[in-house]
């Protein structure tokens, strides 16, 4: 695959540490245009904390992210110093890169309607009018239009999840990142989920996707990375990954992830 | 009995209502302040550093730790030698605001610090300032669960104002040592403030709750048409 465009994403040696606990030990990735990137990997090898660090919800501590050509984080300079970019283009990068969490995390005392709005209106500078008219757009895309004035407490899981990937939509963003976004769902719920989800990969959004699900991964996947001991320990497309000549350790976790 | 209903109601009851309308006066002003205190109390203690964080504990501490009845006697009588004169019905306010204040604060910091990280989390993932994550996500959030017990403090507050009976403030207390010093019928006056002292609280204790559901997030939508979004979303 050649891709004459620069990447969206690039990570490089990426690295974070919990209370002297290495976690990521050097994480290197790289997103394209209209890429669906999935991660998968045994619980615990510190796939959220690579999404979680791409937005700066923890600080990383070494290493490198670029993000459309502006640099978040890097080492370098002649004194080889960590440096992260200061709050502002942190800010604008997570506008850019919105998330969309396991347990949903909509805004508990705002309606759907409003937890559309809201980013747009607070961080974006949008006008409520616009905001809302897009707002409309994005809750229709994901079939939530009708719960407009709902609470979230109102709302199923899957429902919820749908108003959060509207959340993350309306935010106009150039990746969305998706930690694990069916686990929290009753097994009825994931598909409604998952089914926004290959709306949005036929419409073109590049996807960063921590997931569980296989059948999903396999069927929606441009590239797979599979993380294990703190780094990305191999990356493939699709067909790479899952087809019969798998590396011998991917092969072991699908056989313990699917039985 | 005959006494008390053909004689004393009539004769005293309204001036006794004079002197529950301050009352009334006192705690709405006092509930008021010592919210907005302790609110900025609260925020400072969570937010500030170290150095301007130990005054604001010490203050809370000291509050908690004295009767109210003291640092009312203590405001109205000590502080003028300090040269701040105050009227008695302030100098009432600025006792019941400061202590009502310092406990607040505790309310509100439980409160926010109770907050689910993934609220602040999912603002700041649409880069969100902190200051809008504060504002916008945290602060709404916390209030809401504030609000039940602000109610209780409210009603406390209430009955706590007749101690500023003691720095001779003229609510309801005060207005019946007055009566009673008037009629020696101490008994019945008594029972006239018992009952005032209830229905305030009670009617107070209705509005709250009133406050309280109308401002619950899930029922300020009850006048939407939910039966037939309902209908059409369970029909697919
Ligand atoms: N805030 C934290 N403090 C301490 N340890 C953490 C924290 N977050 C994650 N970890 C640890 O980092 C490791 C990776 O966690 P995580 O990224 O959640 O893994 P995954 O998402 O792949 O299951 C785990 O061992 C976890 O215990
Ligand atoms: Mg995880």
């Amino acid at each position: 695959m050649t891709e004459p465009r620069p990447p969206v994403l690039m990570v490089r040696q990426l690295r974070k540490t919990f209370q002297g606990n290495a976690v990521l030990k050097g994480v290197d990735l790289s997103l394209h245009e209209g890429e669906i990137a999935c991660l998968i990997g045994p619980s615990g090898t510190g796939k959220s904390t690579i999404l979680r660090c791409l937005n700066f919800l923890e600080q990383p501590e070494g290493g490198e992210i670029t993000f459309f050509g502006q640099t978040l984080c890097a080492e370098g300079g002649n004194s080889n110093i960590f440096r992260i970019a200061p709050p502002r283009i942190l800010q604008a990068a997570r506008a850019r890169m919105p998330m969309v969490f396991q347990h949903f995390n909509l805004f508990s005392h705002r309606t759907v309607m409003e937890n559309v709005v809201e980013g747009q209106v607070v961080v974006l500078r949008r006008g409520r009018a616009e905001a809302r008219d897009r707002a409309r757009d994005c809750l229709a895309r994901v079939g939530m239009l009708e719960r407009a004035d709902f609470y979230p407490d109102q709302l199923s899981g899957g429902q919820k999840q749908r108003v959060a990937i509207a959340r993350a939509l309306a935010m106009s963003p150039a990746l969305i990142l998706f930690d694990e976004p069916t686990s929290a769902l009753d097994p009825q719920l994931v598909q409604e989920v998952q089914g926004v989800i290959r709306d949005l990969s036929a419409e073109g959004m590049t996807m960063l996707i921590v997931t569980h699900e296989m059948r999903f991964v396999r069927s929606i996947a441009h590239t797979v990375h599979f993380c294990e001991g703190g780094r990305i320990a191999e990356s493939g497309s699709a067909a790479d990954i899952f087809g019969p000549n798998a590396p011998p350790r991917i092969q072991t976790f699908m056989e313990v992830a699917h039985g | 009995m005959y006494n008390f209903f053909f004689y004393a109601v009539p004769e005293h009851f309204p001036f006794l209502l004079q002197g529950a309308l301050v009352t009334v006066e006192l705690s709405l002003i006092s509930m008021l302040l010592g919210t907005l205190l302790g609110f900025f109390l609260a925020v400072g203690r969570l937010s500030a550093r170290r150095t301007l964080r130990w005054p604001l504990d010490a203050f809370v501490e000291v509050v908690r730790d004295t009767p109210l009845i003291v640092q009312l006697l203590l405001i109205y009588f000590s502080l003028p030698e300090a040269g701040i004169v105050l009227s008695a019905f302030w100098a009432g306010i600025a006792g019941l605001t400061l202590n009502l204040a310092a406990y607040l604060s505790e309310v509100f910091r439980a409160a926010i610090v109770a907050v689910d990280k993934g609220q602040r989390e999912a603002a700041i993932s649409l880069g969100m300032s902190p200051v809008a994550v504060y504002c916008r996500v945290i602060i709404p959030q916390a209030a809401l669960a504030s609000l039940p017990t602000l109610g209780g403090y409210f009603i406390a507050l209430l009955k706590d104002c007749s101690l500023v009976s003691f720095i001779s403030v003229n609510e309801l207390l005060r207005h019946a040592t007055i009566v009673i010093s008037d009629t020696f019928d101490s008994m019945d006056t008594y029972i006239m403030v018992a009952i005032i002292y209830f229905m305030m609280s009670f009617v107070s204790a209705r509005i709250i709750r009133y406050i309280e559901l109308w401002l619950t997030p899930s029922n300020r939508r009850a006048t939407i048409s939910v039966p037939l979004t309902m209908d059409k979303e369970g029909a697919r």
